[in-house]
């Protein structure tokens, strides 16, 4: 071996390995293209054929949200992981320090603020990568301080979810973030700040009866899947297809449930225009 | 209820078979005329002895059979035994009145009260006309609808809940399930009375909190309350409803592990071999509990019933942590 083999062996291994992780190509769930993921970043995870929204990393939405990408994100307390020693086929505390791992986050949720159209405003938001963005003490706990802290600096707050429902690796604690986080929400509520829910795919379960359906004004991006119950369960219990386009955000709308359904690219400026109308503010 | 009514479950048959024979040589002593009383007396003895050894150490699984238990006495059944003049009253004012909700004004010790609550029904008719305990959003309209009514004439509120969960339906979706629980909750957090929840049999996930997020919550010994059924964390997590057993073990369902997770207030003791076997005796230990903390709560004024019960819950996750 010489130094031509050393110095360019693991050049290249280098290449195609960081090729694979990156995940070259994502297909559409929607229409099945193909498509190239640099350029897929690039469109905010819009499929370029078929205008379909896929899910959107915490990070770019944040970017797109705030004024010049700018933003801080808020430090989190940490509670007591694993609570009830759950264990299924594999150990809760071990599905927690792999998703850790896989999102380089704590748990399901990130608060940050800044500046959006120049009103400085708190954003949480929900991950769907980790563990499906369910809610348990973790998830409770970032609401909560997003809730706390808009509060404390007069400040509207936006929550985007992404959810599947409560954690039950938390059981009832979980089930009792429910109620905390209506309570986080309500101090909001007594100081007249804005509380602008998002709801983006998929909001349901415990999540979508609580928090995320009682803001101010509801947002919902287009396409996305908003509910109570599963699909499945609902089938199995009425034993009748569903109907057409069952549990999308245009349904939702239809039945009085949502008040705008947007695209991914609207969304900074419409949430601007509500903003501003409800502080009654110009630019 | 008399005890030969009762369903026997699974883990009873060892009581069963001697209630049999108990059954059995009252028969004869009616039928033959002779006294046989020293042997029923012996067996009945041994009965009770069988009851008291299997309830005291039912397993979680075993727990949830018997929260579910038919003959357990239901939502109804509390409120004709513990509330003088009570008036049902129907209806969200919206849509429609749903049945699976019960509630209405009565007077509990004295104390005029709003009531509200899940129905299971008794028998095939009245589970369906309930259905089975699973209210759709109009009941969790009403429910809201009494706790303004509660807020304005400063009455207590008293909940009974007994549900496996909201239910799970097109129309129920269409109508905004989700909303009208996540409503329910924030009105129960901005109720100014005192506001008490019993779970007496089965406490099923977000339909179950929509009416428990009380100043206090209190548990019959042998119920359980739970973010999912066992049979539906089974599925999803295990892929296997044969895991049911295990699911209900790691879920910590049961009232004493609630009460050891800080999430619930006081567990209130069923009758030797559980709440089916004494409607009378479960009532009036529910009614008097509820008594004490009524009591407990009335000190407080409206805005200071509020702020602890908001309090209580935004530290539901911090109460664990440990102080560093």
């Amino acid at each position: 071996m010489n130094w031509i083999a050393d110095f360019v062996r693991p050049k290249i291994k280098k290449t195609t390995s960081k090729e694979i992780a990156d995940n070259l190509w994502t297909k559409c769930p929607e229409c099945g293209q193909m498509l190239f993921s640099k350029e897929l970043e690039k469109d905010f995870y819009i499929c370029s054929f078929c205008g379909h929204h896929l899910r959107l990393p915490l990070k770019n939405r944040f970017e797109m949200l705030f004024d010049e990408g700018k933003y801080k994100n808020l430090a989190l307390p940490k509670l007591v992981d694993d609570p009830l020693s759950f264990k299924d086929s594999k150990k809760y505390s071990d599905r927690l320090k792999s998703y850790r791992r896989l999102t380089k986050n704590d748990d399901a949720v990130l608060v940050a603020c800044g500046n959006i159209g120049k009103i400085k405003t708190v954003v949480a938001a929900l991950d769907f990568t980790f563990m499906g963005g369910s809610m348990g003490t973790a998830v409770g706990e970032g609401i909560v301080k997003a809730a706390e802290f808009a509060t404390k600096t007069s400040a509207p707050l936006v929550i985007i979810s992404a959810s599947g429902g409560a954690r039950m690796q938390e059981g009832i604690l979980s089930l009792m973030q429910m109620a905390r986080t209506t309570a986080a929400i309500n101090m909001l509520k007594e100081k007249n700040l804005p509380y602008i829910s998002v709801l983006t795919d998929p909001t349901t379960g415990g999540v979508s009866a609580s928090f995320a359906m009682l803001g101010d004004i509801h947002m919902a991006e287009k396409g996305c899947i908003i509910g109570f119950a599963g699909a499945r369960v609902i089938e199995q219990t009425i034993r009748e297809t569903l109907p057409e386009g069952f549990q999308k955000a245009e349904y939702l709308q239809k039945h009085g449930m949502v008040d705008i359904v947007f695209e991914r690219t609207e969304l900074k400026d419409k949430l601007v225009k509500v903003l501003r109308l409800l502080l009654n503010k110009k630019d | 209820m008399e005890n030969n009514e009762i369903i026997t479950l699974e883990f009873e048959k060892t009581i069963a078979e001697v209630e049999e024979k108990i059954k059995r040589l009252k028969q004869v002593e009616a039928g033959e005329g002779i006294n046989i009383g020293a042997e029923v007396t012996r067996l009945q003895q041994k009965s009770e002895r069988l009851l008291k050894q299997i309830y005291t150490k039912l397993t979680p699984w075993q727990k949830s059979q018997v929260a579910r238990h038919p003959n357990r006495p239901h939502c109804l059944d509390y409120i004709n035994v513990l509330f003088e003049d009570f008036e049902h009253l129907c209806g969200d004012r919206a849509f429609a009145d749903d049945f699976a909700m019960v509630g209405g004004i009565g007077r509990f010790r004295g104390q005029s009260v709003v009531v509200i609550g899940q129905e299971k029904g008794n028998d095939l008719e009245s589970r369906v006309k309930y259905n089975f305990g699973m209210a759709k959003p109009e009941g969790y309209r009403k429910a809201q609808r009494l706790m303004d009514l509660a807020n304005k004439f400063s009455l207590p509120v008293i909940a009974f809940v007994d549900t496996s969960g909201a239910f799970p339906g097109v129309d129920a979706e269409e109508r905004g399930q989700a909303q009208a629980i996540a409503s329910s909750i924030e009105k129960c957090l901005n109720l100014k009375v005192p506001f008490i929840s019993v779970i007496i049999g089965e406490g099923g996930s977000g339909g179950a909190i929509a009416i428990a997020t009380a100043n206090r919550i209190l548990m019959l010994e042998h119920s359980i309350y739970s973010v999912i059924s066992p049979e539906g964390c089974a599925s999803i997590l295990w892929r296997s409803a044969e895991k049911v057993k295990e699911a209900t073990e790691a879920l910590c369902l049961t009232a004493q592990d609630l009460r050891r997770l800080g999430t619930i207030d006081e567990i209130i003791a069923e009758p030797i071999g559980g709440a089916q076997r004494n409607h009378k005796e479960t009532i009036l230990r529910v009614g008097d509990v509820i008594a004490r903390h009524l009591k407990e709560l009335s000190v407080h004024t409206g805005d200071e019933l509020k702020k602890r019960r908001t309090d209580k819950f935004l530290k539901m996750g911090r109460h664990l942590a440990k102080p560093e």
